[in-house]
C-alpha cells in the first residue's frame, strides 16, 4: 500500500479493469458517487496513459492549486523489456529441456503480469489521491475525466506542448537556484528552511536507495532463476537405486517470491516517495517564486514611493503578492505535515509488511529444505 | 480493487489466468509421486488459486502461513509416513546405512585459510563391500587433512608448503597421527607414480589438481591481496580432496610411494612435474601421440557392456560441464546480489539519517544494519555455492577424464594382443616358407620366433582380460563412489542453505519490533 487514504465514501474511483494492447493500455476508471455534480451515481470510462499526464498538468498549471501537493503522476506502462525477454525464449536455446523451458516461460509470464499489476496501481493511487484530497477532488477538469464518454483527444504531444515542456525546465533550474539559497532569497519562516534543507537532501537520497534496491531485487531474481537450471541437472544424476529426490526446481519459486515482495513493498514504496518528495519540492518553489515576487513588489512600492509615481498600482500589486504568498504558505505547511504523516505511515506500513514477508518466505525455504534433506537422508 | 483484469497479450495470445499462478507440478512432484502411492498419506489438497491482487496490495496481514497447501501436504505427509510403509524401501538401501558425520555449519562456511575445521573429514560407508576389500582385515579408517599453506622462500623461486596430517587405526602405517610438509609439486610427483603404475592397468588414478601458473606467480611475487589467498584457499582445498580421493581407493592405499608421500619426512624433488620441463613437454608430446592413435584404433568390440558404459560416460560429462557452468553462473550472481546488497544498505543508512521523523529515522537505520548482515550472509553462501558445489564438479570433471583414459588403455592394451596375433601369423608363415625351402637353421629360428610369439598371445590377451575385468571394478566402485558424493555434496549445500535461511530468520525478527514501533 503506498498511500493511507482516509477518504470518505462520497467519492470513490477505482480501476475496475484494464487491457493491455500492443503499444497501449485502456483503463477503465469507475466512479462511485453520491455528489449531486455528477449525473449517475455510478459510472465508467476508458481512460490511456496520455488522458492521466493531460489531468497532472491541467492540475500543476493551475494557480489554485498552487499551494498544494499535487499527486505525482503516474509512469508510462513500459513493457518493452519483458517482451524482449519473452521473444528471446521462443528463439533461443534447444539444448533446455522442455520443463525447464516451461518454468523459465511462467516466471517470465508472472513477471509480465506483475508489471502489468504495478502499473495499473500506480494510475489507481494517483486518481485516488485526488478524490481524497478536499480541494483537488473538485477540480472541473476531473470530473471531465471522471465522467466524460468519450475520449480526451490529448494524444501525441503536438509542437506547442513539446515547446512548453521544454520552457517548464529552464524553469526549472531557477527555481533550484531559488531552492538551493544561491538566488539570494532570505527565507523567512523557520519552518520553511528546515522543510527546504530537509527535502533537498531527502530527495536525493531516497531516489539513491531506489536505485540500489531496484538492483538488489533484480540481482535476487538472477540469483533465484539460476536453480531452475541446476534443480533439473542436479535430479538427473541421481540414479535408480539412489535417487535425488529434489523439489521441482528447488528453492528458485520462493526466492523469486522473495524478489517480488522485495520489490513491491520496498522499490515500489521508494520510487513512489522518491516523486512525492518531488512534488513537495515543487510546492517549495513555488512559494519561493511568490516570495520572491512579493519581494520585488515591496522593492516596486518603494521605489514607486520614492518617485511619487503609480504608488496605487505599486500598492495594490505588492497586497496581491502579499496575499498569495501567505496563502500558499499557510496551505504548504499543511500539505507538507500531511506528506510527513503519509510517508511515516506508508514505510511503517511496507516496512511491517516487507519483514513479515521475508520471513514467512524464510520459514517456508526452511521447511522445505528441512523436508527435501529428510527425503535425502532416507531416514525416519 | 476489483479482481478481473483482462491480461496482457503474450506472444501467442493466449489469454493467461493470473489469479492462478500455481504451477501444477509445484515443489514436491518427485517426493509426492512416491509418497502418494501410500494408502495412509493424505489426499493431495485442491489448492486454492493464489490471489496475488491480495499481497500486491499489502491490505492482508501477512501471518507467517504457508499460503502453499502443496507445502503442508507434504510436511503432513512425512508424518504420517511410518517406518514400516512400504513406500520407504526406495529410499532406505539394504544395507546398513551410511554413517553420515554431522558437519558444523560454521566449519562450511567460513573459509580460514588455517583452519582444519573447513576440511570435513572423510565420510566413510561401512558397506560389507569394502570391508571385505581388505587385505589385511583392518577396519578402513583413514582421514587426511591438507592445512596451514606457509610460504617458503622469496620471489620467483618461492613456494607453498602445505602440511600433511594423517589420522589413522591402520596397521600398515607406524603411527596412528603424523604430519608431513609437502608442496604442489610434491603431490603432482605423488600422482605421476600412480599413474604410471597402474592407469595402464585399468585402475582410475584420481587426477591431481590443475598448476596454475598465473595463480602461483601472483603468490610468488607476494601479492597479499584478496585473490591470491583465494587462490591458495582454493588449492588447499582441492590437495585435500585429491588425498582422500587418493587413499579411498583400496588398491592405491596399499602402494608404498603413496605411503612414503604420507609418512617421510623428506621426500625426493619430484622435478619433472614442472611444466616446462624437459619431461613435461615430452608428456605433452606424448598425449598427442596417443590422440593420434586413439583415432586410428579400430577395436572390436566384443563386450556391450565397455561401448554402453563409454557412452554412459560421455553423457555424464557433458552433464556435468553444463552444471558446473550453471553453477559458476550462481555464484557470480551470488557475488552480485552481495554488493549490491551492501550497495543498498548503505543508501538506506544516508536515508535514515535525513528522515525527520525520529522512529523511522531508526527503523531505517536498523533496515541498513540488517542488510548489512544479510549481504555478509550473502557472501558465505557464495563461498559456500563455490566450495561444495563448483569445486565437486570440476573434480568430477576431471576424474571422467581418467575414466576415459582408462578404457583408451584397454584400447591400446587390445592392440597390442592384436599386434601380436598378427605378428604370431606371420612367424608361422615364415616356418611354413622355410620348411619348404629346406633351410633347417632358419626353421629353427623361425620355430623359436613362433613359441616367443605365442607367448606373446597368451600374455596379451591375458592383460586384456585383467584389464577388462579391473576396468568392470573400478567402474562399479567409480560409480558408487560418484553418487554418494554427490549425494554428500547435495546434503550438506541444503543445510547451509538452511542455516542461511534461520540466520535470515534471526535478522527479520529482531528488525520486525522496530518497524511496529514507529508511531
Amino acid at each position: 500500500m503506498l498511500v493511507d487514504l482516509q477518504g470518505d465514501s462520497s467519492l470513490q474511483v477505482e480501476i475496475s479493469d484494464a487491457v493491455s494492447e500492443r503499444d497501449k493500455v485502456k483503463f477503465t476508471v469507475q466512479t462511485k458517487s453520491c455528489l449531486p455534480h455528477f449525473a449517475q451515481t455510478e459510472f465508467s470510462v476508458v481512460r490511456q496513459h496520455e488522458e492521466f499526464i493531460w489531468l497532472h498538468d491541467a492540475y500543476v498549471e493551475n494557480e489554485e492549486y498552487a499551494g498544494l501537493i499535487i499527486p505525482p503522476a503516474p509512469p508510462r506502462p513500459d513493457f518493452e523489456a519483458s517482451r524482449e525477454k519473452l521473444q528471446k525464449l521462443g528463439e533461443g536455446d534447444s539444448s533446455i529441456s522442455r520443463e525447464e523451458f516451461a518454468k523459465m516461460k511462467q516466471e517470465l509470464e508472472a513477471e509480465y503480469l506483475a508489471i502489468f499489476k504495478k502499473t495499473v496501481a500506480m494510475h489507481e493511487v494517483f486518481l485516488q489521491r485526488l478524490a481524497a484530497h478536499p480541494t483537488l477532488r473538485r477540480d472541473h477538469n476531473f470530473f471531465v475525466f471522471l465522467e466524460y464518454g468519450q475520449d480526451l483527444s490529448v494524444r501525441g504531444k503536438n509542437r506547442k506542448e513539446l515547446l512548453g515542456g521544454f520552457l517548464r525546465n529552464i524553469v526549472k533550474s531557477a527555481d533550484e537556484a531559488l531552492i538551493t539559497g544561491m538566488s539570494g532569497l532570505k527565507e523567512v519562516d523557520d519552518f520553511f528552511e528546515h522543510e527546504r534543507t530537509f527535502l533537498l537532501e531527502y530527495h536525493t537520497r531516497i531516489r539513491d536507495a531506489c536505485l540500489r534496491a531496484d538492483r538488489v531485487m533484480r540481482s535476487h531474481k538472477c540469483l533465484a532463476d539460476d536453480y531452475i537450471p541446476i534443480s533439473a541437472a542436479l535430479s538427473r544424476l541421481g540414479t535408480q537405486e539412489v535417487p535425488f529426490p529434489l523439489p521441482t526446481f528447488l528453492t528458485q519459486k520462493l526466492e523469486g517470491r522473495v524478489a517480488s515482495d522485495e520489490d513491491l513493498k520496498l522499490s515500489d514504496m521508494l520510487r513512489y516517495y522518491a516523486r512525492d518528495s518531488q512534488a513537495a519540492k515543487d510546492l517549495l518553489y513555488r512559494r519561493l517564486r511568490a516570495l520572491a515576487d512579493y519581494e520585488n513588489a515591496n522593492k516596486a512600492l518603494d521605489r514607486a514611493r520614492t518617485r511619487n509615481r503609480e504608488v496605487r498600482p505599486a500598492e495594490s500589486h505588492q497586497q496581491l503578492c502579499c496575499q498569495r504568498f501567505e496563502r500558499l504558505s499557510d496551505s504548504a505547511k499543511q500539505e507538507l505535515m500531511d506528506f510527513k504523516s503519509r510517508r511515516v505511515s506508508s514505510f511503517r506500513k511496507n516496512l511491517i509488511e516487507l519483514a513479515e514477508l521475508e520471513l514467512k518466505h524464510a520459514k517456508a525455504s526452511t521447511l522445505l529444505l528441512r523436508n527435501t534433506l529428510v527425503a535425502l537422508k532416507g531416514k525416519p | 480493487m476489483a479482481a478481473e483484469r483482462e491480461p496482457p497479450p503474450l506472444g501467442d495470445g493466449k489469454p493467461t489466468d493470473f489469479e492462478e499462478l500455481e504451477d501444477g507440478e509445484d515443489l514436491f512432484t518427485s517426493t509426492v509421486s512416491t509418497l502418494e502411492s501410500s494408502p495412509s498419506s493424505p489426499e493431495p489438497a485442491s489448492l486454492p488459486a493464489e490471489d496475488i491482487s491480495a499481497n500486491s496490495n499489502g491490505s492482508k496481514p501477512a501471518e507467517v502461513v504457508l499460503d502453499d497447501d502443496r507445502e503442508d501436504l507434504f510436511a503432513e505427509a512425512t508424518e504420517e509416513v511410518s517406518l514400516d510403509s512400504p513406500e520407504r524401501e526406495p529410499i532406505l538401501s539394504s544395507e546398513p546405512s551410511p554413517a553420515v558425520t554431522p558437519v558444523t555449519p560454521t566449519a562450511l562456511i567460513a573459509p580460514r585459510i588455517e583452519s582444519k575445521s573447513m576440511s570435513a573429514p572423510v565420510i566413510f560407508d561401512r558397506s560389507r563391500e569394502e570391508i571385505e576389500e581388505e587385505a589385511n582385515g583392518d577396519i578402513f579408517d583413514i582421514e587426511i587433512g591438507v592445512s596451514d599453506p606457509e610460504k617458503v622462500g622469496d620471489g620467483m623461486n618461492a613456494y607453498m608448503a602445505y602440511r600433511v596430517t594423517t589420522k589413522t587405526s591402520l596397521s600398515m602405517f607406524s603411527k596412528s597421527e603424523f604430519s608431513v610438509k609437502r608442496r604442489f609439486s610434491d603431490f603432482l610427483g605423488l600422482h605421476s607414480k600412480l599413474a604410471s603404475k597402474y592407469l595402464h592397468v585399468g585402475y582410475i588414478v584420481p587426477p591431481a589438481p590443475e598448476k596454475s601458473i598465473v595463480g602461483m606467480t601472483k603468490v610468488k611475487v607476494g601479492k597479499e591481496d584478496s585473490s591470491s589467498t583465494e587462490f591458495v584457499e582454493k588449492r588447499r582445498a582441492a590437495l585435500e580432496r585429491y588425498l582422500q580421493r587418493t587413499v579411498k581407493h583400496p588398491i592405491l592405499l596399499q602402494d608404498p610411494d603413496l605411503r612414503q608421500f604420507l609418512e617421510s619426512s623428506e621426500l625426493p624433488r619430484a622435478v619433472n612435474t614442472q611444466a616446462l620441463s624437459g619431461a613435461g613437454i615430452l608428456r605433452m608430446v606424448n598425449k598427442a601421440a596417443d590422440a593420434v592413435n586413439k583415432m586410428t584404433i579400430k577395436m572390436n568390440e566384443s563386450d556391450a557392456w565397455f561401448e554402453e558404459k563409454q557412452q554412459q560416460f560421455e553423457n555424464l560429462d557433458q552433464q556435468l560441464r553444463k552444471l558446473h557452468a550453471s553453477v559458476e553462473a550462481l555464484v557470480c550472481h551470488r557475488k552480485e546480489l552481495s554488493s549490491n546488497t551492501a550497495a543498498f544498505a548503505k543508501s538506506a543508512a544516508m536515508l535514515g539519517n535525513s528522515e525527520d521523523h525520529t522512529a523511522l529515522s531508526r527503523a531505517l537505520s536498523q533496515l541498513a544494519e540488517v542488510e548489512e548482515k544479510i549481504d555478509q550472509l550473502h557472501q558465505e553462501q557464495a563461498f559456500a555455492d563455490f566450495y561444495m558445489f563448483s569445486e565437486l564438479l570440476s573434480d568430477y570433471i576431471r576424474l571422467i577424464a581418467a575414466v576415459k583414459g582408462v578404457f583408451d588403455h584397454r584400447m591400446k592394451c587390445w592392440q597390442k594382443w592384436e599386434d601380436a596375433q598378427i605378428t604370431l601369423l606371420k612367424k608361422r608363415e615364415t616356418e611354413a616358407k622355410m620348411t619348404v625351402a629346406n633351410k633347417p637353421d632358419k626353421i629353427q629360428q623361425a620355430k623359436n620366433e613362433i613359441r616367443e610369439w605365442e607367448a606373446k598371445v597368451q600374455q596379451g590377451e591375458r592383460d586384456f582380460e585383467q584389464i577388462s575385468k579391473t576396468i568392470r571394478k573400478e567402474v562399479g566402485r567409480f560409480e558408487k563412489e560418484r553418487v554418494k558424493d554427490f549425494k554428500t555434496v547435495i546434503i550438506k549445500y541444503l543445510e547451509s542453505l538452511v542455516q542461511t535461511q534461520q540466520q535470515l530468520i534471526k535478522y527479520w525478527e529482531a528488525f520486525l519490533p522496530e518497524a511496529k514501533a514507529i508511531a
